[in-house]
């Protein structure tokens, strides 16, 4: 069980069929101070790439989209009184939705917490 | 995450830079191309403290990228009125104007300020209309008065309930000034071009300061204890909450000055008598009401309804849009205004907001929606 991260800094960890998904340190860092997270429904019918969550900072507005397919079982409520968990603890307690995977291959072409690493500090170049 | 990548990838190979640009890096801030200058978007504390600090104490703004220019001849002031409605002749050496150059259909081409000042006139114009209203100057102007643009001066603002406090130790005659004023001033020796004005609906300076000794100015401001530097993001939530419009986006080429509700920017005598661009229109729109008319918009709820949002009525029908949206770091809620026809425009009014395609219930709103607080002697 490890973090897994795509291109576009989101994070997923799976644990037996269900993947935790939020957006990475390093993300939360460029966007500023969140002030509005829009989560999914539970039982909604994610697939891979669709548009999962909606993360608000003072500046602007940026979709977070999902890096796998399957059913939202639980989304992060507690976000929608305290945005800023997103900035505070973005691996953790920042999380915004549960899916229940259909495929776990999904997760298969992510990158892991050190290949994420080295991709970020290209960036910064 | 969309709105991250852009960030990453945004192009600075072919912007400009402020004379300031230096300090802004040292100072840690995020760079970003903006009307094709590299400027400050935020600095290391971030766009929410940067904007509350700017409420409680004092934040300087390099505004260099704004266009400065000087109009010199005989009877400028009569002959600056044959291309913006502001009422430059009734201002004393020493006062200032916010007006706006229009187009024939009476839509506004950029805003502006205008200082009287003893021989000439200092305008200051917006960055990404700053070529466009130069030659607009230059040709309107023909003949009557020479039109220079100060390349030489970087402008900054100071802005904030201690900024007076701040800057009249380095000048003690700027204490007394009145909002809208304009005084040449000594700052560590350097003759700076101070006015009483700038665009966060705080108390504040804006320094015309030459080239060579803008960075040590700044310096010097930002030893004060009160001082930190803000960046653009800040600027614009800033102006947001005091409800002013941001040119481009809250007012157009295609929205008169009526239905931006800055009919306070004509006065009785240009109202009556016109003769500049676009008057007739403006003239008919103030007997007849415009059509539409800008609102300020308190969304219900945390979702902050960004520019272009849809507005609904209740029944679902589109009858506007949002031209800027955000989030009030003063007020903690998601603050917007747009265009709504008038008969919408009753502060109360209900209204949707089509926030990502789901109707989100909002409601017109009196602005600003925090008190401007000017020095008015």
């Amino acid at each position: 069980m490890s973090y897994k991260f795509t291109e576009d800094h989101e994070w997923v960890l799976l644990e037996g069929d269900v993947a935790t998904i939020g957006i990475s340190d390093y993300a939360q860092g460029q966007l500023g101070d969140v002030v509005y997270v829009e989560v999914p429904t539970v039982g909604d019918e994610i697939a891979k790439g669709d548009e999962l969550a909606v993360v608000e900072s003072v500046k602007a507005a940026s979709e977070v989209y999902s890096p796998v397919s399957g059913e939202v079982i639980d989304v992060n409520t507690e976000l929608e009184g305290a945005p800023t968990m997103v900035n505070e603890d973005a691996m953790e307690s920042g999380w915004f939705a549960r899916i229940k995977v259909t495929n776990s291959s999904d997760l298969d072409d992510l990158m892991d917490e050190a290949t994420y690493k080295t991709f970020v500090e290209g960036l910064d170049e | 995450m969309s709105a991250t990548r852009v960030v990453l990838m945004s192009d600075t190979s072919s912007t400009q830079k402020t004379v300031l640009y230096s300090l802004h890096v040292e100072l840690g801030a995020k760079m970003v191309p903006f009307a094709g200058y590299d400027m400050p978007v935020q600095y290391p504390d971030g766009i929410l403290n940067e904007h509350l600090h700017t409420r409680e104490a004092a934040g300087l703004f390099d505004v260099s990228h704004m266009g400065q220019v000087v109009i010199s001849g005989e009877n400028t002031a009569q002959a600056i009125e044959a291309l913006i409605p502001g009422d430059i002749q009734a201002l004393s050496p020493g006062e200032m104007r916010y007006s706006f150059l229009t187009n024939n259909q009476g839509g506004i081409l950029d805003d502006l300020i205008v200082t009287r000042r003893e021989n000439d006139l200092f305008v200051v114009v917006n960055a990404a209309c700053k070529e466009q209203d130069i030659a607009l100057l230059a040709n309107g102007l023909a003949g009557k008065a020479e039109v220079t643009e100060l390349t030489d001066r970087a402008l900054v603002a100071l802005q904030g309930p201690k900024a007076a406090a701040v800057l009249s130790r380095f000048a003690p005659e700027v204490a007394t000034m009145s909002f809208m004023n304009y005084r040449e001033v000594e700052i560590e020796g350097v003759s700076c071009f101070v006015t009483r004005s700038g665009y966060t609906g705080e108390d504040g300076f804006e320094i015309s300061i030459p080239n060579k000794q803008a960075e040590a100015i700044c310096r010097k401001l930002l030893g004060e204890s009160e001082v930190k530097p803000i960046g653009l993001g800040a600027r614009d939530s800033l102006r947001l909450e005091a409800g002013l419009c941001l040119y481009g986006h809250d007012k157009t080429e295609s929205t008169t000055p009526i239905s931006a509700c800055l009919i306070r920017a004509i006065s009785k005598r240009r109202r009556e008598e016109g003769g500049f661009p676009g008057s007739e229109i403006i003239q008919t729109e103030i007997a007849n009401k415009p059509a539409v008319k800008r609102v300020g918009i308190l969304p219900e709820g945390r979702a902050p309804a960004r520019e272009h949002t849809e507005i609904t009525d209740e029944a679902g029908n589109v009858i506007g849009e949002i031209t800027s949206g955000g989030f009030s770091p003063s007020l903690g809620i998601p603050i917007a205004m747009g265009y709504v026809p008038l008969d919408f425009s009753a502060v109360g009014t209900k209204i949707n907001l089509l926030v990502r395609g789901k109707p989100r219930p909002a409601v017109v709103a009196k602005m600003p929606f925090v008190e401007q607080r000017y020095y008015r002697g």
